[in-house]
């Protein structure tokens, strides 16, 4: 409809995306060589604002991007000084002992507690002394693909208003053409599930699983508070068949990053992913760190589990996937960052060299990553996530202990997923409603004072950005059959059923999105698809998070 | 005619401001910063007079810390033509960016300037009104709508109740009130080109400006957490309730 009017620009690189992978990627490429143009886009206000992580991270990929991290100011300040790995019953704590031999994945030393939104506005401010452009703001909404080959991304109009028209504001988008582009989107990227489709990706590779992380940080008292402390936790509230914990990470001045993560295959419609994290903050064991204090943020975020057997092909030609888009999270550990890092700068060593070799896929990129600890390292971890999946918590937990033990990974054999997320769900009246409690204000909130809590804007006369493939599926599907799911796993109530009684329909508050992308995952016929909306809307996440 | 348009690097208004744990003021750090919006009128306007032919050059100037250029460069990308950063530490109060200005209208000796009617992060309300004084101009401030001819300009200012009409002989101070228009994005391909329009630093010790503080904060809280309501079964216990709890018949 635009295209005659949109200006179009040309770089070398194009990074769609500005987390970790898309920031590695664009240092990298301008420490290799200065004179590589780089764009970068973010959809956030800024870079940062669409960041939720737990975070402890391994400094690993950073070293090796800037082995003077230390000296030039990262902020990585909290050195892991404790932790603890807890089995809860629904009034008890049993803590698991030798954690290091049991679940050395879980061994944190040597790691750090972040913000990661802090650390990608550092990486931001890296990026930028090297020279790479950043547009913050801006939202990739299409692939640009000519004669097979991805020439670039455009950003999507601004000021079309609800109806589809054109307002008083109205800008059309910009073709941002590259010689090669990077989809850096994190976990369930828009424009990634374009150019996935278009050159089926994911052939021959598991489906891709994921979880649902919600995060709140706090503020507490100092004398309450235990700089380095890592808490995380298995068993209560969700039963056998439903994967996910809770953590709480003592960080910075007087901060506590407390969040709780559920797995997308969980089967029961009733379930509630924000019910679930609320009601964990009321057990002994967390509510003891957090009493006293007050909540200063709120926000969540899927992230890719299904690791090393659902990671699709990385190359195609002009581009790669890299970071969460490409799958590159090591579950058992929940830790995506260095690994995020690592993929972006291999990905950047493999568009130079295609780059002066005149190559038009960065197909080295797929050997370098099999060449590297990163490969290791998810090959190692690649059973654990599909033992949960297969034969449950416990049976998993064993399982985890035993490859942890005896196999050390090296298990001759590889469990596989065999369920998308969207199929897993199990009709209202086979499940067994759980019994949440009222919110009390102090510990525990509703969604909207939550959402609140991030800041989260969208030019209200826009198109909405949630899109039913097929309206009329909602009633017969989702109401008639699972009694509305989004409506419970939405963190932010995007999704409201009206006149339950009368005659059941859903609205959907699109303003309230804060882009997790869970209802395009786990939607039961995938008939929800997240799109992107105007560049700059969404969360507004601070620092803390 | 030249306009100065000063902009202020604020706590973005989507942003709910958190008190820092000891009172001293609001938390900044790792907090988005965006444009003040009233001058994000005042720039549309400045930009608006300059299509118009009226305007011959829109300058943008921004007193504060390294990262106002940011905010500078926005300013540039909805059509400002050169900015200029004054170095100082963050949110100088008014008298001082007042002053500060004033050197740089003797500097660069515009026509109008065209600033926000307040400021939303120390809501002072004030600095045009200061610049106005010190230079000796007239000021048309709360401006709902300007008109620029035959070295006047007309400002239909924003009061109680309605609007006032003034003319004020240039050179002259307006502030921009919340109705004056609704400022445009800043577009990419704009944004990309303001990245290579003209920046200068100066440093605020440079234009002879005494920035040092006057006014002290004394304590900075939170406003009182709104309660939960409660529903109430009838009329007379509503009034009781008016009566004895919220105390307001
Ligand atoms: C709840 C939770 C807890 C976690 N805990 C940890 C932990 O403790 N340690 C750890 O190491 N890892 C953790 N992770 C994983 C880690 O955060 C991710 O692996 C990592 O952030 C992935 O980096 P990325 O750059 O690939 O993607 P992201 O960090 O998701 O960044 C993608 C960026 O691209 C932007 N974007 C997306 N689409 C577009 C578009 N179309 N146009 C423009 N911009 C776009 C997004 O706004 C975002 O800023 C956690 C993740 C979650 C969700
Ligand atoms: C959308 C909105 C609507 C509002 N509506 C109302 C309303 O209807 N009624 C009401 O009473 N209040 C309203 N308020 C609040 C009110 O705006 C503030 O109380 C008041 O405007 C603050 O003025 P100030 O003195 O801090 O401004 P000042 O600090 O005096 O700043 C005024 C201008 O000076 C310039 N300036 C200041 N510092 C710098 C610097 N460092 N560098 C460059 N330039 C600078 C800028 O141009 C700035 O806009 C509203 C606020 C918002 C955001
Ligand atoms: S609408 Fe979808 S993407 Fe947005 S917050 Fe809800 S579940 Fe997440």
């Amino acid at each position: 409809m635009s295209e005659s009017v949109r200006e179009s620009m040309e770089f070398d690189v194009v990074i769609v995306g500005g987390g970790p992978a898309g920031l590695a990627a664009a240092i990298r490429l301008r420490q290799l060589s200065p004179e590589t143009s780089v764009c970068l886009i973010e959809k956030g206000s800024e870079i940062g604002a669409h960041i939720v992580s737990g975070a402890v991270i391994e400094p690993r990929g950073l070293a090796e991007l800037f082995p003077d991290w230390q000296d030039r100011g990262a902020p990585l300040n909290t050195p892991v000084t404790s932790e603890e790995m807890l089995y809860l019953t629904e009034s008890r704590s049993l803590r698991v002992p030798m954690l290091d031999r049991l679940m050395p994945h879980m061994a944190n030393h040597g790691n750090y507690i972040v913000s990661l939104g802090e650390v990608c506005r550092w990486l931001a401010t890296q990026a930028e002394e090297l020279g790479v452009e950043i547009y913050p703001g801006f939202a990739g909404s299409e692939v640009l693909i000519e004669n097979n080959r991805v020439v670039g991304v455009a950003t999507g109009d601004m000021g079309i208003n609800k109806d589809g028209a054109q307002g008083p504001n109205y800008q059309p988008g910009m073709e941002l053409r590259g010689r090669y582009t990077l989809f850096a989107e994190g976990c369930r990227g828009s424009l990634t599930k374009q150019v996935t489709a278009h050159y089926d990706l994911r052939k021959g590779v598991d489906p891709q699983t994921y979880g649902l992380g919600i995060k709140e940080v706090w503020e507490i008292p100092a004398e309450n508070h235990r700089p380095g402390l890592v808490q995380h936790s298995f068993g209560w509230p969700l039963d056998d068949h439903t994967y996910g914990g809770a953590w709480l990470y003592h960080f910075g001045e007087n901060l506590v990053s407390y969040g709780f993560v559920v797995g997308l295959d969980y089967p029961n419609t009733w379930l509630s992913p924000f019910d679930e994290m609320q009601r964990v903050k009321l057990h002994p064991a967390f509510r003891k760190h957090l009493e006293g204090g007050r909540r200063v943020s709120y926000g969540a975020r899927a992230l890719s589990e299904g690791g090393l057997q659902a990671i699709p092909r990385l190359t195609f030609p002009g581009g790669a996937l890299i970071g969460d888009s490409a799958g590159f999270l090591n579950v058992p550990k929940i830790k995506g960052t260095h690994t995020a890092m690592k993929s972006g700068m291999l990905a950047a060593d493999a568009v130079i060299e295609a780059m002066q070799t005149d190559r038009v896929e960065p197909g080295s990129f797929t050997q370098r990553v099999k060449d590297s600890w990163l490969w290791e390292e998810l090959r190692t971890a690649r059973n654990i996530r599909p033992a949960f999946a297969q034969f449950g918590m416990k049976g998993g937990a064993v399982y985890a202990a035993l490859d942890a033990m005896l196999l050390r990974g090296r298990a001759p054999w590889t469990l596989h997923f065999k369920h998308q997320d969207n199929e897993t769900l199990k009709a209202a009246a086979l499940c067994e409603k759980p019994n949440y409690p009222k919110p009390d204000g102090a510990l525990t909130f509703d969604r909207l004072s939550s959402v609140f809590l991030s800041a989260t804007n969208h030019e209200e006369d826009q198109p909405v950005h949630l899109r039913l493939r097929n309206p009329s599926l909602w009633k017969t599907v989702n109401w008639d059959v699972f009694q509305a799911p989004e409506a419970r796993y939405c963190p932010a109530g995007v999704y409201e059923v009206v006149d339950e009684a009368t005659a059941p329909a859903l609205q959907i508050n699109a303003q309230n999105c804060v882009h997790c992308k869970t209802c395009d995952i786990k939607d039961p016929t995938q008939n929800i698809d997240w799109t992107v909306p105007e560049g700059g809307g969404g969360p507004n996440y601070p620092a803390g998070m | 005619m030249k306009i100065v348009v000063p902009v202020k690097r604020v706590v973005d208004y989507n942003i709910k401001p958190r008190v820092k744990a000891d009172g001293s003021g609001v938390e900044t750090t790792g907090v988005k910063m965006s444009m003040n919006p009233f001058d994000e009128i005042a720039v549309e306007e400045a930009v608006r007079l300059k299509e118009k032919g009226v305007a011959s050059e829109v300058v943008v100037v921004s007193i504060g810390v390294q990262q106002a250029q940011d905010t500078l460069r926005t300013a540039m990308a909805m059509g400002a033509d050169r900015a200029i950063l004054v170095l100082s530490e963050e949110s100088p109060e008014p008298l001082a960016v007042a002053k500060v200005l004033k050197a740089i209208s003797e500097k660069e000796q515009p026509g109008l300037f065209i600033l926000g009617k307040q400021a939303i992060d120390d809501d002072m309300n004030a600095t045009g009104q200061m610049l106005a004084g010190l230079l000796g101009w007239g000021q048309g401030t709360f401006a709902g709508k300007v008109d620029v001819a035959d070295g006047r300009v007309k400002v239909s200012r924003e009061i109680d109740g309605g609007t006032e009409d003034i003319s004020v002989a240039l050179p002259a101070v307006v502030t921009a009130d919340l109705r004056l228009n609704e400022p445009r994005y800043a577009s990419l391909p704009n944004i990309m080109k303001a990245r290579k329009k003209p920046m200068e630093t100066l440093k605020a010790e440079e234009l002879g400006v005494d920035m040092a503080r006057r006014l002290t904060v004394v304590s900075v809280a939170e406003p009182p957490q709104r309660q939960a309501g409660v529903k109430v079964g009838s009329v007379g216990e509503l009034v009781e309730k008016l009566r004895n709890e919220a105390k307001v018949i």
